[in-house]
């Protein structure tokens, strides 16, 4: 205890120096759904008694919001949403390498996402990709039932498909690596095309195709396996499919912000949320993920990842703002301008 | 004033200031909360010490009198130091020492830093601008009028500041290549993109997202300007009825938060949607996603903006003055040819607003493309996802911005090329009597049949809402039930009085209390700004008039990101405070107080004003006293448009908002982004439900214009 207010009176001192006078608070960024930011938050302030300050915001958004805040950082944690603005964040120097003590209790993939960007972020959840379709749509047009990535280049479904645009969603950018990874470059440029006939609209955002399906405004929709799985269980009439080819995966991630004002207070936030008893939070709110503590229960609604054919997903690689820029572009001059 | 914010207010920015803490906590010695004066004497911050000078100096001369030379010259002097050397120092020492490399050559590394500016700040501030005008006022500036020049000079600071300053950060990210560097070509490549320009869409392809906005632009700009002006007439100057219901109907969509209208319709019309299963039942038609695209944002938009037409157009057709109309038919003029010539041509001023505010609503909006846009791309959403999307290419988003600021340009300019040098003076000091004429027989049939279909296609849009509020899941489980209220809304009531148990209380009292500061004050800021543009000349008014539309013309996120850029760091450091949402709902909604007053005022004779003034009375009595009783309806419109919108905006909130300060807005879309679609409209119709009791209660307090004698209007005439 005496430690403890030593350790307390001097962050105090550190804190008076640099201007907040406060102790014992913390700013949260969440970038997962509102519910479950809420529980986290809540949780962590009743086991540490650190007041959270939480604001929930796309990962996108975010990510803009930590930019442009970068020259007097407001938050002190990222925690949620898609790998992809982390790592970009981690490349830019926005956010705060750090090892944790509670690394040796996670999933490998978490670890490996974790070196891949000098230690700046780590994974707590990871989500399939796969896509979901509306049955009452699927039998009204009399379609056959799609199991695999080829299914939807099929002509029969053309104007029944619906993905987001990879420019503007971190989803449909991992849609467009994984086919990269399974196919090729030459050969899943084939299939984007392919499946661009097959497309009635691109979405702005990533999990738009599989709510339209939901309510019967799109056949098929390509998104993350448990956004849809959660569209089933919320009561609307989608089934999800995992491609029989295989598929990539998304790692929602955590980061701390470089130059957090809470530093003590982040690195006990981070250390607390990759426990088993916060990652099985999600249990609570629909939230279909694998959590990334090897302890943690997953959702039995949630798709068995063991039966799903996983890719070795190449985080460094396609993670690169390089890479990420050029195969967008790619996708922007040789796809998206060719007729429907 | 000054030197009391120079002695014993802290200097720097404080957390919770309100609670006084800062005064046990080591005041006034303690570098954080001490006043600059005690700063300086610790010998700290010292580059704040040339300010004494400026803030001394006027005391000197303030035995002289008023039209003495030296008086007027020490003030000017004493003010324009003061600010600017205020200004450099805030912007050029930062948190991090000095903000500029050349500082550091020359000055040397600084051991010291700062933070943002408290209220001694803001106060020390603002007396050096009260010092310059008076200055400038008694060195004989346009007629001496203090209230005049201290309210340009006013304006002109907050709108340098709050305008121009953030969206000139934010636009330098055009020119800034990816290794940091400033390059033009950088800016050129982005900016003749084919993206962005191409024209495919003439022979079958798809036209660029530049041309796309326009066109959509214009059309709702037209079609929200004749429907508003179909309102207005019908409330006016016909015999309906049930105008009150109208009246009331038109303002729905106004206050209704984003997104749900978009989802409305999509339920109405979208492939699985009731009315298209519906249809295609009875004809067997396969149902079709026409909705997506162009006519669905077409649709949604002119839903929404009709109002802000009819709330601009009413003003107007209201204060042309009968006796016009009567010396016409007086003149044998039939009603039809009294429409044509002198009523219509009156209105022109309050036409050519509209249409230029549908225009710039429609270039703005983010929420119903973004619903309903299908593959039909427009700017605002290309710029959000420029920002927020897996580009990262803020550069892109600050081109397309400017493309759009250049199309708002251009239509402001194009406005007041058509409104040309006329006068459209009719409410002067002379006897005004007689009542409005109705519309000619051969109009106000269409005109009443247009309005009706619409009213009943509102209504329809409404009851929808309303039902998607009360069932279980929207679309899918159609049981009925109050629980998403429930959730949102819930209570208890305990031994310590009530206790807010629902989910949506903290947001609901958040945006309510932000909205209710806000209101007021952009009322007030775009009403004297109306006041300046059309009653007083000054060098630059062109510019000025300009600088005030622009925060309403550029897309809520380029003002988000601009805002955070801007006011994150010192010297004026208030993101994450509730002061950036208020500001920020200033500024975006400032245009249409400032719209209403001018399409009003210049209405109103200047002979008023002169008569005023002859008989004694100075600038800012005639404003309070004569002027202002006369532009209520303008002044509501200006109250109600800025905290309807307060409580509604999405685009620019998203980046402001802060876990202390949650807008109801933003815990919709989180809400629709998880589903809830229940919870999320639930919450939104109880948002147009108290929407819709304060502007009543606003009506209820400005009270109403009687221009002129007309004391036989109908008593729904109001």
């Amino acid at each position: 205890m005496k430690s403890f207010k030593i350790m307390l009176s001097a962050s105090l001192v550190a804190m008076t120096t640099i201007g907040a006078a406060q102790a014992d608070k913390l700013t949260l960024y969440c970038s997962a759904q509102e519910d479950w930011c809420q529980l986290m938050a809540n949780n962590f302030q009743d086991a540490t008694g650190i007041k959270v300050a939480m604001t929930r915001k796309s990962s996108g958004e975010t990510f803009a919001q930590i930019k442009a805040e970068s020259s007097n950082p407001k938050g002190d944690v990222w925690w949620g949403g898609t790998g992809d603005p982390h790592l970009q964040a981690a490349e830019e120097g926005l956010t705060a390498s750090y090892v944790s003590p509670m690394r040796d209790q996670l999933h490998p993939w978490a670890i490996s996402q974790a070196e891949s960007a000098d230690n700046k972020t780590i994974g707590i959840y990871s989500g399939a990709l796969g896509y979901g379709y509306n049955t009452d749509l699927l039998a009204a047009n009399n379609l056959p039932a799609p199991s695999s990535w080829a299914d939807l280049t099929k002509p029969e479904y053309k104007g029944h498909v619906q993905m987001a645009n990879p420019n503007s969603s971190g989803t449909a950018y991992t849609t467009l690596a994984t086919m990269m990874q399974l196919f090729g470059e030459d050969g899943g440029f084939d299939f984007m095309k392919g499946l661009h006939s097959n497309i009635n609209q691109y979405t702005k955002s990533g999990s738009a195709p599989i709510k339209a399906a939901g309510r019967g405004e799109t056949t098929i929709g390509i998104v993350f396996m448990h956004d849809a799985v959660k569209q089933a269980v919320n009561g609307f009439p989608v089934k999800v499919v995992a491609p029989a080819e295989g598929t990539g995966y998304e790692i929602g991630s955590m980061s701390i912000i470089d130059g957090a004002r809470n530093m003590k207070e982040a690195k006990a936030f981070y250390d607390w949320a990759l426990s088993a008893d916060a990652q099985n939070l999600a249990l609570e709110v629909n939230a279909f993920q694998v959590p990334s503590n090897t302890g943690a229960k997953t959702s039995a609604s949630a798709p068995d990842m063991s039966t799903i054919k996983l890719i070795d997903y190449d985080f460094k690689t396609y993670g690169s703002s390089a890479t990420r820029k050029r195969l967008l572009k790619k996708w922007d001059d040789e796809v998206s301008v060719l007729a429907q | 004033m000054g030197l009391a914010g120079f002695f014993i207010l802290p200097w720097y920015g404080v957390e919770d200031f309100f609670l006084f803490e800062w005064l046990t906590e080591g005041y006034p010695f303690d570098t954080d909360y001490a006043p600059a004066g005690f700063l300086l004497l610790q010998k700290e911050k010292i580059w704040l010490s040339p300010l004494i000078f400026p803030l001394f100096a006027p005391l000197l001369v303030l035995k002289n009198l008023k039209t003495d030379p030296l008086y007027g010259k020490v003030l000017i002097l004493a003010g324009a130091i003061g600010f600017s050397w205020l200004m450099i120092q805030g912007f050029s020492i930062g948190i991090r020492g000095w903000n500029f490399e050349w500082a550091k050559l020359l000055f040397g590394d600084l051991e010291d830093r700062q933070y943002g500016m408290g209220y001694g700040g803001l106060i020390v501030a603002s007396s050096f601008l009260f010092i310059f005008t008076q200055g400038i006022a008694a060195r004989g500036a346009i007629n001496g009028d203090v209230f005049v020049v201290s309210s340009i000079l006013g304006v002109v600071a907050i709108v340098t500041i709050f305008v121009f300053f953030p969206i000139s950060k934010m636009l330098t990210a055009a020119f800034i290549t990816e290794s940091g560097n400033y390059s033009v070509l950088v800016f050129a490549s982005k900016f003749f993109d084919d993206r962005l320009w191409g024209l495919g869409c003439l022979w079958g392809g798809r036209c660029g997202v530049a041309w796309n906005s326009l066109f959509l632009a214009v059309l709702v700009g037209f079609i929200t300007t004749i429907l508003g002006l179909v309102f207005a007439l019908v409330v006016t100057r016909s015999g309906f009825r049930y105008k009150r219901l109208l009246r009331t109907l038109t303002v729905l969509p106004i206050i209704t938060p984003p997104f749900v209208i978009g989802l409305a319709l999509i339920l109405l019309f979208g492939l699985s949607g009731s009315v298209t299963t519906f249809i295609s039942d009875i004809f067997g038609t396969q149902p079709t996603r026409w909705l997506y695209g162009m006519p669905g944002i077409l649709i949604a938009q002119t839903l929404a903006f009709t109002p802000i037409a009819f709330l601009v157009l009413i003003g107007v057709v209201e204060g042309v003055s009968p006796s016009m109309e009567e010396a016409a038919q007086t003149l044998r003029a039939s009603k039809w040819q009294v429409f044509k010539t002198v009523s219509l041509p009156l209105m022109r001023p309050g036409l050519a607003n509209a249409f230029l505010l549908g225009f710039i609503e429609s270039m703005a909006d983010f929420g119903n493309p973004l619903v309903l846009g299908g593959n039909f791309d427009v700017l605002s959403t290309e710029i959000f996802f420029a920002i927020v999307g897996a580009q990262y290419d803020q550069g892109k988003a600050a081109v397309l911005a400017m493309v759009l600021l250049c199309f708002t340009l251009g239509a402001f300019y194009a406005q007041r090329f058509w409104l040309g040098k006329k006068s459209y003076t009719t409410v002067s000091g002379k006897g005004d009597s007689g009542v409005h004429p109705h519309m000619p027989r051969a109009l106000s049939f269409p005109v009443l049949a247009l309005a009706l279909i619409w009213a009943a296609f509102t209504i329809v849009v409404y009851m929808m809402i309303l039902y998607g509020s009360v069932v279980e899941l929207w679309g899918v489980n159609n049981t009925l039930t109050f629980k998403h209220y429930i959730t949102a809304f819930s209570f208890r009531l305990e031994d310590t009085g009530i206790r807010w148990s629902g989910s949506a209380w903290d947001s609901f009292w958040t945006t309510l209390k932000i909205a209710g500061i806000a209101a007021p004050l952009t009322a007030i800021v775009g009403l004297i700004t109306a006041y300046l543009l059309t009653r007083q000349n000054f060098v630059g008014k062109n510019a000025f008039e300009f600088g005030t539309m622009l925060s309403f013309a550029i897309p809520g996120t380029v003002i988000g990101v601009s805002y955070i850029l801007a006011f994150n760091v010192p010297p004026i450091e208030i993101t994450g405070t509730g002061v950036i949402l208020v500001v920020s709902f200033i500024f975006r909604n400032m245009p249409v107080g400032v719209r209403a007053g001018i399409a009003s005022m210049s209405q109103l004779d200047k002979s008023l004003d002169e008569s005023s003034l002859t008989l004694g009375a100075n600038s800012w009595q005639t404003f309070r006293r004569i002027i202002l009783p006369l532009l209520r309806p303008a002044i509501l419109a200006a109250l109600v448009y800025s905290f309807v919108r307060a409580m509604t905006a999405i685009s620019a909130v998203i980046f402001l908002v802060s876990a202390e300060y949650d807008m109801a807005t933003s815990y919709i879309i989180g809400r629709v982004e998880n589903n809830d679609y229940g919870l999320a409209i639930a919450y939104s119709t109880t948002l147009i439900f108290v929407m819709l009791s304060v502007v009543g209660l606003m009506r209820l307090i400005v009270g109403r214009t009687e221009i002129g004698r007309r004391t036989n209007q109908s008593p729904n005439n109001k």
